[in-house]
């Protein structure tokens, strides 16, 4: 009985002392892994409370692809501003940026009490989160009922509209509309008519469907087929075979790189040779590493993050991607970021902006996205909030990208844009 | 849709059934020995095929704290592989399973959903949260049979399923310690009896099924890639198979309930909604059991009918 | 009539506390935590009289939770029914399709029962997820209003507190009744022997159908109260994950106990939050994966050292302690 007891014991520590040993911390390594948290700074002789910042991301679950990259941006964030000294609050005095992350393992009812928890307990000024569409709708009314100011990192357009609801809302990715206008874009510059799509039946595969129905269809462009498959699914040899009797001019993919890589390789195995346009959601590394050979010549609309370099430098964005690359590299030991990664790394400078020039007072913040945030200088984008608009950047912060060789390939606009 | 997609679609019906079929077989090979039904199967296929990439590839570990380059040889990090994973298995039993007490086939299951969880985080720890690619066993286009194409990998797939399929049933039925093996779950105390150590069959049924599990999932890497938590998605796709037919404890059923599975939700996307396919391939299936289990229901007519 | 007074002394004992509860808890972070802790309870008491006491395992009972949530939230969109009319007409609902699901269903034994319960879930959340114009889709169903009854509202989390709360005492009281009257004795004959409950007269198919239906219904409600209470539900409110969950927190209660139900929801409702709030103090930069794998480690060590569950569990050991120490105390 003991004996038991003591094994599993032993096994638990051991476990879970390798497993934090391995986690990047925003504080230097410390020397031996279990140790109590100590106060993360001494108090200076004018440093103010610290700044609370709350944050709710998908660390563990189905979409732990994109919470991960943004925890982890976040962490490095915090990482910056405090070696740094802090933010400088109003009040003249610098505040330490307390970042409090919780994870709702991409499930909605679970961020719901993460949100609360942060808001209610915590007391944080701002909340950020989470990684996706159904759990941020879910926080919506948590932030709402607390006037709390919230930044989403989900694509959903619902998360910030209707605007007369979502008072203290906003949100920093791209909607899936301007990303659906780019492909548009493109297929008008090729006079292409009638095309097949196959999209991820969740939150996001639907909204971009939604989109694409919507505007496609307005264009006068025929989708031949509106495929769906599962998330986690492996074969797609039932789709690809049904739009390949179609013979479309184009094949429109709603994916992420778990399943749109696979897709991808599955498209040239099956002898499909038509143009292949994604969507932002395989904008990642991970998805040439997986797809190689078959994903040369995918296409897909997204921000600029991916081709940095090549954009000219007279770009405003240009210097801010760049550090980004260069300093989120150096936190996660050579990772490159995400896209996922950048909209964490946008709600977050955007929060402390407020914090800087405002302080910690929730209305007051909210205010201050509402009608302050002007030409801000993202990663995804150049930000303008307005009482009218909570996402604040359309169409003109997309590029269309092509994968050439394993890299990512800036497509110029006069290339494709309207005439 | 033409024959020929017909054709095409059923050949993907058989390899997608295969990898089914592949998960399936490390189900029934505990289930047969030791009555465990074991949700941590998936997570094997995920361990093998992760541990075979890191071999053989360039691959970043632990937040990128260590860098695994050994690029050994696939067939040299397939057996490596395969015997860490057998050794997670014998872990498996010898620290948790040995020790829980229980003839509740919940608690068993929960204990090893327990243990999968804890696995899954692991990996996700380990290999962070990005899939990763096998190299194909053999270079190669596709093959072409008539209009329809398949891989190499998948032929590698469909071979390794039959394969595994008849070793394990010429095990179980051919050799002593396969023999061994099935008495314990046919009868553990008679078992015991006839000078079998139980425990001992039991760790080697733990070992084998993790290995199979392994193997498993690193024929199948090549083509769906593997993530943290492909193992999840596997292992219930493997546990109905498994079940469907075989009631979890045939090979042969584990095989016939994996490809029907694998054919019903092809076919249920090319030819009627790939919305709904899980849907249509677990209605099929739901009806597949009731006609099985007829006896059943015969005996449940008949108690009904005399009035009880 | 004797055997019935621990339960009442348990069940006052239950009432006065979560009464004083809320004015000893800070926030409504804490309130929540109660008031999901309300709905599992809820849900694993349904649960517990289906698994423990009819001996039947269902991998899909998230799909009447489901159903009360969405059920509740298209009735009050569809009909403009009063809120608390929705809750009610979607139990109802949510029982009569219980009914026809399980007149085939429960002729299924075993882990073939598993796997079909398995594949309902399955069914259900493509129905959410695909029917958009019903359902919202995979972003979610909002509730078009909120709870009210003749003018109060339910709008804070505290005022769902005690009404979740009033609901859970109450199919607790039913649950504890049912399981001492005949029929729970006819339950528990079931689950140790079929055979043998038949011979005596017991109809089990009739027996089982009617349990599956009653703890549909509590599903129901739970969903119903749900789904008011946060605003919205979609499809990842009622996975697979939580069907399992559901399984874990019945099991780490005990199976067949109504008592248990109770502790299990809270242990595992508890020891995910308490996770959420120590891990980070005691283990420096954890996060959710160190989360989840404490969570799967105490979910073995719990089942492999207390296999009864948590409540028997935990008195067989205070027991074995007691005998040991009188054996000692004697020289």
């Amino acid at each position: 009985m003991k004996k038991r007891i003591l094994a599993l014991t032993l096994l638990v520590t051991a476990v879970l002392v390798l497993a934090a040993c391995a986690t990047p911390t925003a504080a230097p390594a410390p020397t031996t892994a279990a140790q109590p948290a100590q106060p993360t700074a001494a108090p200076q002789a004018t440093a103010g409370e610290p700044y609370k910042v709350g944050f709710v991301t998908s660390i563990t679950g189905p979409a732990s692809s994109l919470g991960i990259p943004e925890r982890d941006t976040a962490l490095m964030i915090q990482d910056q501003v405090n070696k740094a000294g802090g933010i400088k609050g109003p009040d003249g005095k610098m505040h330490q940026m307390e970042l409090i992350v919780e994870d709702d393992a991409s499930d909605a009812s679970k961020a719901t009490l993460a949100a609360k928890k942060l808001v209610e307990q915590d007391n944080v000024a701002v909340l950020i989160g989470s990684s996706g569409s159904p759990a941020s709708l879910a926080m919506v009314e948590t932030a709402t009922k607390n006037d709390t100011p919230m930044i989403s990192m989900a694509s959903a357009s619902q998360i910030v509209n209707p605007i007369a609801d979502r008072k203290w809302i906003f949100k920093t990715p791209q909607a899936n509309q301007p990303v659906t206008a780019v492909q548009l874009d493109w297929l008008k510059a090729n006079n292409i008519t009638k095309v097949a799509s196959i999209g991820v039946n969740n939150a996001f595969g639907k909204d971009s469907r939604d989109a694409m129905n919507e505007q496609f269809k307005a264009a006068g462009i025929e989708i031949l087929a509106d495929e769906v498959f599962q998330p986690g699914d492996k074969d797609f040899t039932a789709q690809l075979t049904k739009i390949k009797g179609l013979n479309p001019q184009a094949v429109i993919v709603h994916a992420t790189p778990g399943e749109g890589a696979p897709l991808t390789v599955q498209y040239h195995t099956l002898g499909l040779t038509a143009p292949i346009l994604h969507n932002h959601g395989i904008g990642n590394m991970d998805f040439i590493n997986l797809a190689k050979d078959a994903a040369n010549g995918v296409m897909f609309p997204i921000g600029k993050l991916l081709v940095a370099n090549s954009l000219p430098d007279s770009d405003p964005q240009k210097a801010v991607l760049l550090k980004y690359i260069a300093d989120y590299g150096a936190f996660t030991n050579g990772k490159a970021p995400s896209s996922f990664g950048g909209h964490a790394w946008d709600a977050v400078e955007i929060a402390l902006a407020g914090l800087g020039s405002v302080g910690p007072d929730r209305a007051k913040l909210r205010d201050y996205f509402e009608n302050n945030v002007k030409n801000f200088v993202g990663i995804s984008g150049i930000f303008n909030w307005s009482p009218t608009d909570h996402v604040g950047i359309g169409k003109e912060s997309l590029v269309l990208v092509r994968i050439k060789d394993g890299k990512w390939e800036f497509v110029p606009p006069d290339q494709y844009a309207a005439k | 849709m033409t024959p020929d997609q017909i054709f095409q679609l059923l050949i993907a019906g058989v390899t997608i059934g295969s990898i089914y079929a592949l998960i399936a077989l490390g189900f029934v090979v505990i289930y047969n020995v030791t009555g465990v039904i074991n949700l941590a199967q998936g997570e094997f296929a995920m361990l093998g095929a992760l541990i075979a990439i890191t071999l053989t590839s360039e691959t970043p570990l632990f937040h990128r704290a260590f860098v695994v380059n050994l690029n050994l040889p696939l067939i040299i990090a397939i057996a490596l592989a395969t015997l860490l994973v057998m050794g997670v298995g014998a872990l498996m039993y010898l620290i948790v399973i040995r020790w829980a007490r229980t003839d509740s086939v919940i608690i068993q299951i929960i204990i090893t959903i327990g243990i999968s969880i804890a696995l899954r985080g692991i990996a996700l720890i380990a290999w962070g949260t990005d899939p990763f690619r096998l190299s194909e066993f053999s270079e190669g286009p596709p093959i072409q049979i008539g209009n329809a194409v398949l891989t190499r990998q998948d032929l590698w797939v469909i071979g390794s399923a039959f394969v595994l399929m008849l070793l394990l049933y010429l095990f179980f039925q051919r050799t002593f310690i396969g023999v061994s093996l099935r008495a314990c779950a046919v009868n553990r105390v008679a078992a015991r009896l006839m000078g079998i150590n139980v425990s001992h069959m039991m760790l080697l049924a733990f070992a084998l099924s993790a290995g199979i599990g392994a193997l498993a999932g690193i024929v199948i890497a090549p083509k769906t890639f593997m993530g943290y938590d492909t193992g999840t998605y596997l292992g219930l796709k493997g546990f109905v198979a498994a079940i469907a037919i075989g009631g979890l404890s045939d090979e042969r059923g584990a095989i016939i309930g994996g490809l029907l599975l694998g054919v019903l939700e092809i076919l249920a996307a090319g030819l009627i909604s790939s919305g709904y396919k899980d849907a249509i391939a677990f209605l099929v299936l739901i009806a597949v059991l009731f006609v099985q289990t007829t006896g059943i229901l015969q005996r449940g007519a008949k108690r009904e009918a005399a009035g009880v | 009539m004797l055997a019935r007074y621990p339960n009442l002394i348990a069940f006052s004992a239950l009432t006065i506390i979560l009464a004083l509860l809320p004015l000893a808890l800070g926030n409504n972070y804490q309130i929540s935590v109660l008031n999901f802790i309300g709905l599992n309870t809820i849900l694993t008491v349904g649960l517990a009289l289906l698994m423990g006491y009819a001996g039947q395992v269902s991998l899909g009972h998230a799909v009447f939770y489901g159903l009360g949530g969405y059920g509740a939230g298209i009735l009050a969109q569809r009909t403009g029914l009063p809120p608390f009319a929705t809750i009610v007409g979607a139990a109802i609902i949510t029982g009569l399709i219980a009914l026809l699901l399980g007149i085939p269903l429960l002729r299924l034994r075993g882990h073939y029962l598993a796997v079909a319960t398995l594949g309902l879930n399955v069914i259900f959340l493509l129905i959410a997820t695909n029917e958009t114009d019903l359902t919202g889709g995979p972003n979610g169903l909002a509730m078009p209003t909120e709870l009210a009854l003749g003018g109060f509202t339910f709008d804070t989390d505290l005022k769902f507190y005690f009404l979740i709360w009033l609901v859970t005492l109450a199919l607790l009281a039913l649950s504890l009744n049912i399981v001492n009257s005949r029929i729970g004795r006819a339950f528990r004959a079931i689950h140790s022997s079929e055979i043998a409950a038949e011979t005596l007269g017991v109809n089990t198919a009739r027996l089982k159908l009617q349990v599956l239906v009653l703890s549909s219904m509590y599903a129901s409600i739970a969903g119903s109260l749900y789904a008011y209470w946060i605003g919205i539900v979609s499809p990842s409110d009622f996975s697979i994950n939580f069907s399992i969950e559901l399984v874990v927190m019945v099991a780490i209660g005990g199976l067949a106990s109504v008592w248990g139900a109770i502790f299990g929801a809270a242990a595992v409702t508890l020891l995910i939050e308490l996770l959420r709030n120590f891990l980070p103090h005691l283990l420096r930069g954890a996060s959710g994966e160190q989360q989840i794998i404490a969570f799967g480690i105490l979910l073995v060590l719990i089942m492999v050292l207390m296999p009864e569950g948590l409540t028997t569990g935990t008195l067989k050991y205070i027991r074995k302690w007691r005998e040991k120490n009188q054996v000692n105390s004697q020289p």
